[in-house]
């Protein structure tokens, strides 16, 4: 019987791997961290730190974390890019506006400093967006940041107790990995945190993939202070299967423009779909007229990985002591990372979980999908 | 003979000169600065390393491959 | 929309030129890309300090002669739009355009490596000095340093003393074997080579290669290293190149075959690709008499004329044999290799340094940790150099293959959808 490599192995360096490493580390465990350098959704994504609130629990868990990373930005090197600069969720008909009204009164309730503008108001404050807008909803704590960056910053900060490794996990039996070179490795537990991919390894995971389009434009002088994103963005979301694109961008601190966003379900094609390019490309001039003469000079694509019910798998396998999960943020992986890893943490170790988390507890156990008690 | 406005400053050219060309004799005689804050100036000629993007007349293009028109404004800092 | 072309040719060098000469006869529709404002290629670039040969403005001239080849100049490829349909865009707009055959005349850039000093004001490619000076730069009274490998060389170097600079140095960093049977081949070459070595042969140095360039704001003076010497030379230009990389972008994104960094073509210049093809430096560098009869190969099997196509491989033969041998003659001496300092950028897009780069093991793991490649030109700069200092794989493009304007890539909305 093979000696433990560590406390804890992680599968997976992105964003959730990193945090979950960090903060069991904090708690004086040892880490081991696997990461097979496969580009994946935190390398992909726009880092956008965003509350969503489509449940009592992803508010909880999106407000807790947006704190937690508001409190750690000052410790942040300054190439993690962390801005808190908010998100202006923009209304383009009265529809929308009553669905900002809506929100600002649900964030609000919950202690979100957010407030609603008028179309007015709006292009006062951002002028680069096309007149006749109806207004927009403000959520002052959002901001955004360059996630790789974080992850990697989080993975070598506690050097003595968390250690990486370069290495393909390929099996997984509860708290044991087996890594493509033939080798096992053991551990008082495993997490999987390894987004989409870790339906490779588990195979009741109920995870699907929804893959993105992104663009980012050459520098440009600063003209978009907040990430703008349509209220559509939420509608569309939840508006059947089929593809869909809805306005998401961001101007990087470099003075780039990151656009977005696009759905596109079951599609595991890594390829830039021309079309899908086109379409969230043709949605965003919509919006930001002046954006059709600025030069794009890449694009590419992410997966992310999403539940049936849009809240991430934290905690323990039911049917597999010692695997635990990490998993199924889909668009929310950098925003609840810290919460996430709390979460996982108050599991493992038997602490009490974040006071506010405290009442949503059963909305991201696994055993909702998996095992008998699954009600999915 | 074309004259064009470098960063302010006009310019007088011969007739089928590039841009790259124009503002490789002009101020400072680079291009744009790079994000650790370097001048750089021109460096393939042919449209292939982008060190030679500048603002021409409000649209970014690529100095070697954009020929000196008269009254065209280039901004080598925008 | 346009009406789908039947012959689509991109790059107007002479490859692409003789391609569209060469079907036009047929009275076919065929549209002519090339993303200068001027045909020519390279090795024709016009402007106020060329001098076009005289085969060169004929050719130009009988383009312009053909109704029914329609030059789009200033023009290039920024995405694949859907089978046998490409988006493409030029100063004032973009547009999706289809065709039925497609002959790829991308030509050849330049390989840059990176050494200390070498995104100094100053520094250009070989070829890069030479299509600036055709371009209106003024060297007037400028020492200039030469250096890298190939002939490259003394063709800047010829252009740039007979616009007035003074060539303090050429180093090739080839050594004498090398050298020597590039000179053995040199009767086939142009008169203008012969003629450049002679005048240099002061200047000439080989086993010789620039190890840093100095200055603050500019360059202000180059350090080359001979053997167990070095030498500082003053010098206001160095041009510095090291051969030619294919250009292959856009055949890779369609799905041609490409080894070795060169687009596969059979004998009738044809890719893997039905109803593509590819002629000229874009298949192996071969300079600008191989590139003739291969565009005009193409362009006589693209209108199904293959008795006239083969009666031409004689010729073909003769050129890609003068080819190869010169291909042989200029490895890269491995000490080039390790010429960056640990703080010496290699993505000048992005401002990373050596440091960054040599801990990982592929572009991809690169890129991913560093941003290397995520810059304006893609990678073409810096991958090129990394496959020859780390022997990574350069990638695969996704679109827009330049920069392109958000208006254009906003077209592809009208693309096929994928698969």
């Amino acid at each position: 019987m093979q000696g433990n490599v560590a406390d804890v192995i992680i599968v997976g360096g992105g964003i959730i791997g990193a945090a979950c490493a960090d903060e069991l580390a904090s708690h004086g465990l040892r880490v081991l961290v696997l990461d097979c350098q496969r580009p994946a959704a935190t390398a992909a994504g726009m880092g956008h730190l965003v509350v969503l609130d489509h449940s009592p629990a992803e508010l909880a868990l999106g407000e807790y974390s947006v704190r937690a990373w508001r409190e750690l930005a000052p410790q942040l090197p300054d190439d993690c890019a962390m801005r808190n600069n908010g998100t202006l969720w923009l209304a383009c008909n009265e529809e929308e506006m009553a669905e900002a009204e809506r929100k600002h009164l649900a964030l609000n309730a919950y202690g979100l400093t957010c407030e609603l503008m008028s179309g007015a108001e709006l292009a006062a404050v951002e002028p680069s967006l096309r007149s006749g807008l109806s207004g927009a909803l403000r959520v002052k704590g959002d901001g955004i940041l360059y996630a790789p960056n974080a992850a990697r910053w989080l993975l070598q900060r506690r050097p003595e107790q968390v250690r990486q490794q370069r290495a393909e996990v390929v099996e997984v039996q509860g708290h044991r990995v087996r890594l493509k070179t033939g080798e096992w490795l053991h551990a008082t537990a495993v997490v999987l945190a390894n987004g989409i991919y870790a339906r490779d390894l588990c195979a009741d995971l109920p995870l699907q993939a929804k893959k993105g389009h992104l663009l980012i434009t050459d520098r440009y002088p600063a003209q978009i202070t907040h990430t703008l994103v349509e209220l559509g963005y939420v509608t569309s979301a939840h508006k059947g299967n089929g593809p869909s694109v809805a306005f998401n961008v961001q101007q990087r601190p470099t003075g780039q423009l990151f656009v977005g966003s696009s759905r596109q379900f079951d599609n595991h094609d890594p390829e830039v779909d021309a079309a899908m390019l086109g379409r969230m490309l043709r949605r965003a001039i919509e919006f930001l007229p002046d954006l059709g003469q600025m030069n794009g000079i890449r694009s590419w694509t992410g997966f992310r990985s999403a539940s049936p019910d849009g809240q991430p798998l934290v905690g323990e396998h039911p049917l597999q002591p010692g695997l635990w999960l990490a998993v199924g943020h889909e668009g929310l992986g950098v925003t609840t990372a810290p919460g996430t890893a709390r979460l996982l943490a108050a599991q493992l170790l038997g602490l009490p979980p974040p006071p506010s988390l405290q009442a949503h507890l059963d909305a991201y156990l696994p055993q909702r999908f998996i095992g008998a008690h699954a009600h999915a | 003979m074309p004259e064009l406005i470098i960063d302010g400053q006009p310019l007088r050219v011969a007739q089928g000169t590039t841009v790259a060309a124009a503002l490789m004799s002009a101020g400072d005689r680079c291009s744009r600065t790079s994000v650790s804050g370097q001048r750089r100036a021109p460096l393939c000629g042919m449209g292939i390393c982008q060190e030679c993007r500048v603002n021409v007349d409000g649209l970014r293009r690529l100095a070697c491959q954009t020929l000196c028109r008269d009254g065209m404004h280039v901004e080598t800092r925008p | 929309m346009s009406r789908p072309v039947d012959l689509l040719i991109i790059g107007a060098g002479p490859a692409g030129m003789a391609a569209a000469l060469a079907a036009a006869p047929s009275g076919i529709n065929i549209a002519l890309l090339d993303d200068n404002p001027v045909p020519g290629g390279q090795i024709w670039r016009d402007g106020p300090q060329a001098q076009l040969p005289g085969l060169a403005n004929d050719m130009r001239a009988q383009l312009a002669r053909h109704p029914n080849i329609h030059l789009h100049s200033a023009c290039k490829v920024v995405a694949l739009a859907g089978h046998k349909r490409l988006l493409l865009e030029d100063p004032e707009r973009g547009w999706l355009l289809s065709y039925h055959k497609l002959i790829l005349c991308t030509g050849a850039r330049e390989r840059l490596l990176p050494f200390p000093g070498w995104t100094l004001p100053g520094v250009t490619g070989a070829g890069g000095l030479q299509a600036l000076i055709k371009g209106g730069l003024s060297v007037e009274g400028e020492r200039v340093v030469v250096a890298g490998t190939g002939p490259l060389l003394l063709a800047s170097a010829a252009t740039a003393r007979k616009n007035g600079a003074r060539i303090v140095r050429v180093a090739e960093q080839a050594g004498p074997g090398a050298v020597g049977r590039f000179a053995m081949g040199l009767w086939q070459w142009p008169n203008k080579a012969i003629q450049a070595l002679t005048l240099f042969s002061g200047a000439y140095r080989i086993a010789a290669h620039v190890v840093e360039a100095l200055g603050s704001d500019r360059l202000e003076a180059v350090r080359i290293q001979m053997g167990e010497r070095v030498e500082e030379v003053a010098c206001e230009r160095l041009a510095c190149g090291f051969s030619l990389v294919p250009n292959v972008e856009v055949a890779k994104a369609l799905g041609c075959e490409v080894r070795d960094q060169a687009i596969v073509v059979d004998n009738w210049q044809a890719s893997t690709l039905t109803d593509h093809y590819a002629a000229g430096e874009c298949t192996g560098f071969g300079g600008s008499e191989l590139a003739l009869v291969e565009g005009r190969i193409a362009g006589l099997v693209a209108i199904d004329r293959q008795d006239q196509a083969r009666a031409l491989w004689p010729q073909r033969e003769r050129w890609q044999r003068f080819a190869d041998r010169l291909n042989r003659a200029f490895a890269l001496d491995p000490a080039l290799k390790r010429l960056a300092a640990p703080d010496t950028l290699v993505c000048r897009c992005e401002d990373v340094a050596y440091a960054s780069l040599v801990e990982h093991g592929t572009w991809s793991a690169a890129k991913l940790n560093t941003r290397c490649g995520m810059g304006a030109c893609q990678g073409r700069i810096c991958s090129t150099a990394a496959q020859t200092l780390f022997g990574w794989e350069p990638p695969v493009l996704r679109p827009p293959f330049s920069p392109a304007r958000i208006a254009t890539l906003a077209c592809l909305d009208e693309a096929e959808p994928a698969a």
